[in-house]
């Protein structure tokens, strides 16, 4: 009986949510803006959560609690398969020859690097950046310019948006270097919106919100992926049909090439020294300062390695797209990136990919199966959930977020992994040891 | 016997409050010292003003013949001076090993093996928990594990705050018998803060009494013991 009016409560609950949110659309009506109502969504979606509570009360009568956890370890556990299962479908994915798989994938990549890249920042240096946008914006902008102003090319472009980004991690390491918790993450905030707002008023370089256009595409090698087939392009230097599917095949192992560069420099960098003094930065400052790291420096770095991979995604991002625009770079992005990372579970590399395959992948699938079942059924109720669920992006992530929090607070795959450790302690000759190897 | 450190007419404040009024003491190269007082007496202020943190406002703190007082704390620790601070303040998420790897950060790469090996004949216990997370240990094995941590920079100077905090007596006296044994026969020269006044005499050569950031007595182990009002104040838990 409690749990009825519990799932009674719940649904009145969601009425008063989803009712504005979801019950009621605006639509263009004969003297202007009108709105309809809905209520066949907002019944629906009230009696899921009415159904789900009584679901989720009985269930949590039965199952001890120690099921739940022996799940989680689990999950944990399988991590050692995982990984090389999603590396070898990322590398397959393209043999799909699906341009919508291939797309989708390249954007969950790109994610996925971004995540990874933040990860250095919060999940290792524990420092809390809600201005991540920032240097992806620096990154792609960097490109954009360089490359539409003096010729460069991509790859030589590559590097140098990434230091200018790290140069901008660095600048804005600075002055935040005394703050903490919630004062950093205000100051970086900011940060994010101020590169942003430049971006839009420094119209003479950024041409404003009208964005950069006509950004050149990679090269392999010096072949272009360009449509006319001539002997410099890919196609003709191969001698075959010149596809876009080519460029875009081309474009996602661009961005899994450098995806995998960031989580290999990330796992590589926690195994030296510098990845163990932020990794012991982030769990306590003044026993770093008492060891005598300078926390500063390390502090700096680690804004500026998490600031260059950021500045690599965006530099990619500018060359897929051929167009950048302020726009691209709004909160919303460092807010989706930061929640990757933290669904992930701080400082776990497999954590972050699959938080970004989830975050992105997930609810991309989730519109295509809807829109799908709606011609399918002839029903434009499911056309239309899948044509405004982008809109809900946020409020599915605040629920990813909310339902983390309960059944997993430290995320995904929380298990942290010993940068180093001694697991074979007796293999271990000392004068390895000495060497620095063990 | 040349001195280590010294200490003269150095104050430190924290805001507006003083917490040291013109500390004057000398740890000479192979001693033990320490340093007693109530809670809130500036022991612990004194040691971290020793690192730099807070910086003394006033006098001067010359370390082998070095004037340190307005350096860098990660400098200052880069001297051969280590802390293994209160609370212990050990990694928690990291292991056993990760923890006493980031003390050699300063010592650099050559010869870890010879310093864990060090560290291991002088708590056995770390060696057993070597791959276990410091958040997991004991309260006695994560302070054996900071003042491992801190023996991992390979310093002349080891600065120790309250290492008897909370743990049992069992514990105590094996920690202190670990400092006496590092004491005997490294030469390692120790600053001991201590609350557990009556261990920390006996096993020190010397000690300073603070009281309200000033030092009131000073002497050797066994003269403090010996004194009344020490006994009264320190030992025997009341005001008599």
């Amino acid at each position: 009986m409690t749990a009825l009016r519990d799932a009674f409560l719940s649904a009145i609950v969601a009425f008063g949510l989803f009712g504005p949110l979801v019950g009621l659309v605006t639509a263009n009506g004969e003297h202007g803006l009108a709105l309809t109502a809905r209520p066949i969504a907002t019944a629906v979606i009230v009696g899921l959560v009415f159904f789900g509570r009584l679901a989720m009360l009985s269930w949590r009568g039965r199952t001890p609690r120690a099921t739940n956890r022996a799940l989680a370890e689990r999950i944990t556990r399988s991590g050692k398969y995982l990984t090389p299962v999603l590396l070898i479908a990322a590398f397959a994915l393209p043999f799909t020859g699906s341009r919508y798989y291939i797309d989708l994938g390249t954007l969950v990549l790109t994610y996925i690097m971004l995540g990874w890249g933040l990860n250095i920042v919060v999940g290792l240096a524990g420092l809390l950046d809600l201005g991540y946008v920032a240097f992806y914006a620096v990154g792609a902008y960097s490109y954009a310019i360089l490359a539409t102003t003096f010729g460069l090319g991509f790859w030589t472009c590559l590097p140098l948006a990434g230091i200018l980004a790290a140069l901008w991690g660095v600048l804005l390491g600075f002055p935040v270097l005394r703050l903490r918790g919630d004062y950093l993450a205000i100051v970086t905030l900011a940060f994010g919106e101020i590169i942003r707002i430049v971006l839009i008023n420094w119209v003479s370089l950024t041409n404003g919100p009208n964005g950069i256009t006509g950004i050149p595409r990679p090269t392999l090698f010096g072949l272009a992926f360009s449509m006319d087939g001539g002997p410099g392009t890919f196609a003709g230097f191969f001698n075959i049909e010149p596809e876009v599917i080519q460029r875009i095949i081309f474009l996602y192992y661009v961005i899994f090439g450098l995806a995998l560069l960031t989580n290999w420099v990330s796992l590589r960098l926690r195994r030296l020294p510098l990845g163990r003094a932020w990794e012991a930065l982030r769990e306590d400052e003044v026993a770093c300062r008492s060891l005598g790291i300078n926390v500063r420096n390390t502090k700096l770095t680690a804004f500026g390695i998490g600031a260059l991979f950021g500045g690599f995604a965006g530099a990619f991002f500018a060359t897929r797209q051929a167009f950048v625009s302020p726009e691209s770079f709004t909160f919303i992005e460092s807010a989706t990136v930061l929640a990757i990372v933290v669904l992930g579970g701080l400082g776990s590399q497999l954590g972050v990919a699959l938080a970004a395959i989830v975050m992105i992948g997930g609810l991309e699938v989730l519109r295509d199966l809807l829109s799908t079942l709606g011609d399918q059924l002839h029903s434009p109720f499911f056309g239309d959930i899948a044509n405004e669920l982008p809109l809900y992006r946020m409020l599915i992530f605040g629920l990813a977020l909310v339902v983390m929090m309960v059944l997993r607070p430290r995320g995904l795959v929380s298990g942290r992994t010993p940068g180093v450790a001694l697991t074979k302690v007796k293999e271990i000759a000392p004068e390895l040891v000495a060497q620095g190897r063990g | 016997m040349t001195t280590l450190l010294s200490l003269s007419g150095v104050t430190a404040f924290y805001g507006a409050i003083q917490a040291l009024r013109g500390i004057d003491l000398t740890v000479e190269r192979g001693e033990i010292v320490t340093l007693i007082g109530a809670n809130g007496a500036g022991k612990s202020t004194l040691m971290m003003t020793i690192c730099g943190n807070p910086r003394a406002r006033d006098g001067q703190i010359i370390h082998d013949g070095q004037d340190i007082t307005h350096w860098p704390t990660h400098e200052i620790m880069r001297r051969g001076i280590a802390q293994a601070p209160e609370g212990r303040r050990i990694f928690s998420r990291m292991t056993v090993y990760e923890n006493l790897l980031m003390g050699a950060e300063v010592a650099g790469r050559s010869g870890v093996a010879g310093l864990l090996e060090q560290v291991f004949t002088l708590f056995p216990r770390l060696k057993e928990r070597i791959s276990q997370r410091g958040g997991t240990l004991s309260g006695g094995e994560q302070q054996m594990l900071a003042i491992g941590r801190a023996l991992m920079s390979r310093p002349t100077l080891l600065l120790l705050d309250e290492p008897s905090l909370g743990l049992a007596p069992l514990v105590v006296r094996q920690i202190f018998g670990a400092i006496r044994e590092l004491n005997r026969t490294t030469g390692l020269t120790v600053l001991l803060v201590e609350q557990n006044a009556y261990q920390a005499l006996r096993l020190a050569h010397r000690g300073y009494v603070l009281v309200n950031g000033s030092i009131t007595m000073a002497g050797t182990g066994a003269e403090l013991l010996a004194r009344p009002e020490i006994r009264a104040a320190y030992l025997e838990g009341g005001h008599a």
